[in-house]
């Protein structure tokens, strides 16, 4: 069972919701994120997105993420997907889905990825406009949410 | 010995700004991840940015780590700005 998908491919989430689904009788809750390409964010009038990333570290840092979820909380299963290359308005560019037992849970470790994903794992985002592009800046705000899940 | 050496590995804006995605370094013993950063800085021009007011993540191995981080022969060391996924 792949836990950590990393690639230009875009995905499914109805897919990805059946695994999760299926994932025994003790799942009595699933919770799923999907982050799309939006029109805004250090620049006005977006159309699309550059993603980078460091192949290898990337899995490896998700994985010890899920790694980390699962001496905190009950997961029953999980699945985390990131896309890299070029984006458009709209599209898919991660997912995150938790089966758990309980809905606390699966809340939980679902935020908790996508908040330590944000600041841990080795991806960059360039904004493309139809002036230039962007490298994104890491947001305060960002990193505030991010180390609120430590200790 | 030329296989006393480390592969260092640039990423995104670090990537573009100084024109390459990687190269390799002689190691010296008792070398750290900061001595590598001020060396490559050193250099001036737009190496001058790894020890300027931007801050620069490190990796040894593929894992986060900081300046004062060992480095050995034969180890993968990455220089990044801040990561931005999600």
């Amino acid at each position: 069972m792949e836990e950590v998908r990393i690639g230009e491919a875009d995905f499914d989430p109805a897919a990805e919701y059946e695994s999760l689904r299926d994932s025994g009788s003790g799942t009595g809750a699933i919770a799923t994120f999907t982050g799309l390409v939006r029109d805004s964010g250090d620049l006005q009038g977006v159309t699309g997105l550059y993603l980078e990333h460091y192949p290898g570290m990337t899995e490896q840092v998700i994985s010890d993420l899920i790694r980390q979820a699962r001496e905190r909380w009950d997961v029953r299963r999980v699945k985390v997907i990131h896309r890299v290359g070029t984006l458009r308005l709209s599209d898919q560019i991660v997912f995150v889905g938790v089966a758990s037992a309980h809905r606390g849970d699966a809340f939980a470790v679902c935020q908790f990825l996508m908040d330590v994903l944000k600041t841990s794992a080795p991806f960059w985002k360039k904004e493309l406009t139809e002036s230039g592009e962007h490298w994104v800046a890491q947001k305060d705000s960002d990193l505030a949410v991010g180390g609120r899940w430590e200790g | 010995m030329s296989d006393q050496t480390v592969t260092v590995r640039f990423f995104a804006r670090l990537r573009e700004e100084l024109g390459t995605d990687r190269e390799t370094l002689p190691c010296e013993p008792g070398q750290t991840a900061g001595n590598l950063l001020e060396q490559l800085s050193s250099r001036g021009g737009a190496w001058a940015q790894l020890t300027g007011d931007q801050p620069v993540m490190i990796a040894v191995n593929q894992a986060m780590a900081k300046p004062a981080t060992p480095v050995q022969p034969g180890d993968e060391v990455a220089f990044f700005p801040p990561v931005t996924g999600g």
